[in-house]
């Protein structure tokens, strides 16, 4: 008997932290929308996009540059990343001898572990003079791009990777009875299997990118404006709140957590565009 | 639906219950007891709040509260007897005489350049020029013919208050080709980029040059931008961080004001970019 009692503990205290996990999203959800709810109550949601400029100092909160920002960076660095990262998974699992494979694997390891602010410094003082003195100024949408690609290289790396290794053995021994080629078998029968992992992978990245603050303050030069080349400076919603956040007081604080709101609807639109192109199947 | 809700709030309040000090700690042996209230300017805010913290830990019994509002806010609410003290970012203007400042720091503002750039000089003029995009190249103001690269500081900064202030521009009129956060950051940004020109507090940019890093401090009308020449007054650029009181400073007040221009806080002063006061 003691052995379901001990059980129904177990269960409760496992309840209990899902609860606990659950709830800290809502919280952070509850803290942004009651620190907004002031200034989006007083100035309405549309200043933040009708607005001539970004001066909150002198009561002008157009946020779309910023928003622009955010996806143009994201998107830029994760169409370069994606197939740099799978297609390496792919040589790495299908065509490089075991050894040279496992090195490869570490290296990766090793990259996913630099901290953010050693990839903004590099970025900050080798990449940036030289896209500066190939076209000024220099820190621009094009260095943010190229430093979060290499950000979010060994996430789609590492879970491509894996994902590779859960495809069934069966699988392959049959497309080899079939007498398929190796790039054959690739696409027709590994790339589908691992469709879901694939995509799971895309959106970790995405989440990344989006999120990262510190290297892409450092590179992309922070004027406020929808660049109109590569070679513009941009500002991000993070970085935005980043640069000033230290300093703000009042209306421009709240506008600030207005920023943090349109990044969590961002995050939110990403999981749910996520869950319906996989039909609900994301995880199976 | 509820129930997750109530459950995780509840966990908040707990934790937030065991971060308050014992009821004990305010009977310390120490005579000095009491609560200050300081309000105003949010660029001597930081600069006070670690002075406050310092002090707090050396004095158990006493419990300091800074809070920001702007140099107005400052000399309102020490006028008033709502702050013990005021902070406020500037010296005191003639119809404000009647309340007593005591500067704690200093803050200077220099335009830097990298080293490379043969300019020696900008007047007042070119700078605003070269601010407001009416001269975009160096060779407009003597130098090599290569695009300006304009490096701005982020909104709300007060170097940025202070550097417009001066050259009497208006923040929406500036435009940049990049905007940066800290110091640390525009004097890499001016290392790494030969047409860049930018302005960062005294503090950081003479740390910069002393340390070999590829940048000038251009004088500003004619004054050497230096600390020495921003803690005895002649370089233009710069302004007093105080802590006004209505009245002769008694008792803690007179205490905290002591402790914040004498030499224990003149590494959080440094550290912050500021000009300690000459003693």
């Amino acid at each position: 008997m003691s052995q379901s009692r001990n059980e129904a503990i177990l269960v409760w205290m496992l309840r209990g932290m899902a609860i606990i996990s659950g709830a800290i999203a809502l919280l952070i959800l509850l803290f942004l929308i009651w620190e907004t709810l002031p200034i989006l109550q007083n100035i309405g949601l549309t200043r933040f996009f009708n607005d001539p400029s970004w001066h909150p100092a002198s009561e002008e909160f157009n946020l779309m540059p910023m928003l622009c920002g955010s996806l143009f960076v994201t998107a830029g660095s994760v169409l370069v990343a994606t197939p740099l990262g799978i297609l390496s998974a792919v040589f790495c699992h299908y065509y490089a001898p075991p050894a040279l494979a496992t090195i490869y694997r570490r290296l990766i390891e090793l990259l996913a572990g630099i901290p953010s602010v050693v990839y903004g410094f590099w970025g900050l003082v080798v990449l940036v003079p030289i896209i500066g003195r190939m076209h000024p100024p220099g820190p621009s949408l094009l260095a943010g791009i190229l430093i979060l690609t290499l950000m979010i290289l060994p996430t789609i790396a590492l879970v491509a990777d894996a994902t590779f290794a859960n495809v069934p053995a069966d699988y392959l021994r049959g497309a080899a009875a079939l007498g398929l080629g190796r790039w054959a078998m690739v696409r027709g029968v590994v790339f589908p299997a691992a469709k879901s992992g694939l995509l799971t992978g895309i959106i970790l990245e995405t989440g990344r990118a989006i999120g990262e603050t510190m290297a892409v303050l450092m590179v992309c030069g922070n004027v406020v404006q929808v660049p109109k080349g590569v070679f513009e400076p941009v500002r991000t919603l993070t970085a935005n709140i980043a640069l000033e956040m230290a300093y703000a007081v009042g209306n421009h604080r709240a506008a600030l957590f207005v920023s943090g709101l349109i990044l969590m609807a961002m995050i939110v639109v990403l999981v749910v565009a996520a869950e319906m192109i996989n039909q609900g199947h994301l995880y199976e | 639906m509820l129930a997750p809700l109530s459950l995780g709030l509840a966990a908040c309040f707990w934790l937030q219950s065991c971060g308050k000090p014992p009821e004990g700690a305010t009977q310390s042996s120490d005579k000095l007891q009491g609560k200050l209230v300081l309000t105003g300017s949010s660029t001597v805010a930081p600069l006070a709040a670690e002075m406050a913290k310092r002090y707090e830990t050396q004095h158990l019994g006493v419990r300091i509260d800074v809070q920001t509002g702007g140099s107005s806010r400052g000399v309102a609410d020490a006028r008033q007897g709502v702050a013990d003290i005021g902070m406020v970012s500037r010296s005191l203007k003639d119809s404000e005489k009647d309340l007593q400042a005591f500067t704690i720091a200093n803050d200077g503002v220099s335009v830097i350049l990298n080293q490379e750039n043969p300019v020696k000089n900008l007047t007042d003029k070119q700078i605003v020029d070269i601010y407001t995009d009416k001269i975009n190249n160096w060779k407009q103001v003597g130098g090599k013919d290569a695009p300006i690269t304009v490096v701005n500081k982020a909104e709300g900064r007060s170097t940025l208050e202070l550097f417009a202030d001066h050259f009497k521009l208006k923040t929406t009129d500036i435009r940049a080709d990049v905007v940066i956060g800290d110091n640390e950051q525009g004097i890499k940004t001016v290392a790494g980029n030969p047409n860049a020109i930018a302005y960062v507090s005294i503090g950081s940019g003479e740390y910069g040059v002393t340390h070999n890093t590829p940048i000038k401090l251009l004088p500003v009308e004619g004054v050497d931008a230096s600390i020495a020449n921003v803690s005895n007054g002649k370089f233009p650029l710069s302004r007093p961080l105080n802590l006004v009181t209505k009245t002769t400073p008694t008792g803690l007040q007179k205490e905290f004001i002591d402790f914040a221009r004498s030499k224990d806080v003149q590494d959080i002063v440094k550290e912050q970019y500021f000009v300690p006061v000459a003693k």
